[in-house]
């Protein structure tokens, strides 16, 4: 159903989580329901505020995971140590709970088919939700769409068992059109042959595709990754205004 | 009418309680040290760096690295309190004494005002009452928990002033501008609040 | 922990630059008032750090775009942005 966005109020509302599922020893999907939700673009995110009873308040974003088109909201959560809110979210939050989130929230780091390609992504850790989006928007885009599109991604884990949305990605990695690399910086399973460390140089030359296919460029992860990746594919010949970034600070 | 805020189940700070009496008024105790900065961090080299202290008619009197070491030094354990509301508590510093600066502008003819403008390499600055740098009460720190300030947390050397929020404990000082008006700094102008008292919760203008 | 680890990006900024707007800006294409440098809000480079939203162009570091809300007052310096250009609505599928 197309559509025109309305400019107007980004206002804070109460979502009602309806399932939670674990991706990962590490990582958790939210399944929501937002009032009103007008539907989103792959890429976007949400602004997610915890408020506690004593007042105290905490706010962080989330790229939202689910395809542009589904009528629920799906978050992946990482849950970092330690910390303040994903501890939170992947612990205490459960079915029926009420989230208050806002959204949906972006229009540079966002991708349609409409865009065309070809689509090279590069993911870091929970850097891959937002591209999940995106390869979801893919995934259920016609055949004919896909075939003018092809589809790499590089998606940078710790080990297998932190590889978020593994099956599913090993499922599209069966499309034609679609390659899909793995590395893994920390350690492998036996007989992987994959990629066995951080993104570099070399790895990119290996599987950006030319500079001179043009392709959409959208990288996620940890700023120390991003800003590398993004470097070097300057450096390798893709245009600047074609690499678009989205950080997730020091852990993501 | 203000709407009552939605008070999300089960979620509190997962910060430690403090004893009673230390932490001010809606402060959380941190183990860690969080980064805050405002911009990328500046690479001066020491060979270059120096300390100025200048009023507003031209009068100025600068230190360099070797020359501000040469003064005499504290070491204070201070608790820090930021306005993100973590503090931290027995942070341990050494630097020279505001105090002791000052002492050394007025005898090279510099004139102290009611107010200062602490300035930085990067272009951050932020404002203070002259009482409040005054009285062994604010340094230029250099040393933390016994080594060399890491750039990241402000070196080579930076404001202490623990008593007021930690913004004002400006990173990567160069120096300070002597006012007789108070002058908002970098966040000052934003809405943060010119003194910044954390045991008045002087988070905001109007506070 | 580096400072350049812990930065974000325009992204980041999004939620309270709707604030202002009435639309998303992200993909706006600011000009930097320091150096004439002209890309999307995205690509400015956020040091925020839960005190307020500092923008600052990535090619001469000027803060290109500074947001405090305090209880009272919603704070905006752009003296950095010498021109926003933001695209007209978008279509959503």
């Amino acid at each position: 159903m197309a559509g025109t966005t309305l400019p107007g109020r980004l206002i804070w509302q109460v979502a009602t989580v309806t399932d939670v599922r674990d991706e990962t020893p590490r990582a958790r999907t939210l399944v929501l329901d937002v009032p009103q939700w007008p539907g989103h673009r792959a890429g976007q995110h949400v602004d997610v505020r915890l408020v506690a009873e004593d007042g105290y308040q905490a706010q962080r974003s989330y790229s939202i995971a689910s395809a542009p088109g589904d009528t629920s909201v799906a978050l992946t959560i990482e849950r970092i140590d330690n910390a303040e809110v994903s501890p939170y979210l992947c612990d205490v939050l459960h079915a029926g709970d009420g989230l208050e989130v806002r959204g949906p929230i972006g229009g540079y780091f966002v991708w349609d088919i409409a865009q065309g390609g070809p689509l090279f992504l590069v993911a870091g850790g929970s850097g891959i939700v937002p591209l999940m989006a995106m390869l979801r928007h893919y995934a259920r885009a016609t055949a004919a769409d896909r075939a003018s599109i092809p589809v790499r991604l590089l998606y940078s884990s710790r080990d297998w068992d932190d590889v978020i949305y593994r099956k599913e990605l090993e499922r599209l990695a069966e499309l034609p059109n679609v390659d899909v690399r793995f590395t893994l910086t920390r350690a492998a399973p036996a007989g992987w042959n994959g990629f066995r460390r951080r993104i570099d140089r070399a790895m990119l030359e290996q599987v950006a595709g030319p500079a001179s296919d043009m392709p959409r460029v959208f990288v996620c992860g940890p700023t120390p990754l991003v800003e590398s990746v993004s470097a070097v594919l300057v450096e390798l010949g893709h245009d600047p205004s074609r690499v678009r970034t989205e950080r997730f600070g020091p852990t993501g | 009418m203000a709407d009552k805020p939605f008070i999300a189940r089960g979620f509190h700070s997962h910060r430690a309680a403090a004893p009673a009496g230390r932490l001010p008024p809606g402060q959380y105790e941190t183990r860690d040290f969080p980064v805050l900065s405002a911009g990328p961090t500046p690479r001066t080299p020491l060979a270059t760096w120096d300390f100025v202290i200048r009023d507003s008619a031209g009068h100025s009197v600068r230190w360099s690295w070797d020359e501000l070491h040469a003064l005499p030094r504290d070491t204070p354990t201070v608790d820090i309190h930021c306005v993100t509301k973590w503090s931290k508590f027995d942070t341990r510093w050494e630097g020279v004494s505001i105090d002791t600066l000052l002492d050394g502008a007025r005898a090279a003819g510099v004139r102290v005002g009611g107010y200062v403008l602490a300035f930085c390499d990067g272009g951050y600055t932020t404002n203070l009452p002259i009482a409040d740098v005054t009285g062994a009460k604010a340094w230029v720190a250099f040393g933390y928990d016994g080594v060399p300030l890491p750039p990241e947390h402000g070196g080579p050397a930076r404001m202490l002033v623990p008593h007021l929020y930690f913004w004002k404990s400006a990173k990567w000082v160069r120096g300070l501008q002597l006012l007789d008006r108070d002058q908002p700094g970098f966040w000052e102008q934003l809405g943060y609040h010119d003194r910044g008292d954390p045991w008045r919760e002087q988070r905001y203008q109007g506070d | 922990m580096r400072t350049e680890e812990m930065r974000l990006d325009g992204n980041a900024a999004a939620g309270t630059l709707r604030e202002l707007f009435a639309r998303d800006v992200t993909a706006a294409i600011a000009t930097c008032a320091g150096c004439g440098a002209e890309g999307p809000i995205g690509r400015l480079l956020e040091y925020g750090n839960g005190m307020g939203v500092i923008l600052r162009c990535p090619s001469c570091e000027t803060a290109v775009l500074r947001v405090v809300r305090t209880p009272r007052w919603l704070r905006v310096d752009a003296s950095g942005l010498s021109l926003l250009a933001i695209p007209e609505s978008v279509v959503i599928s």
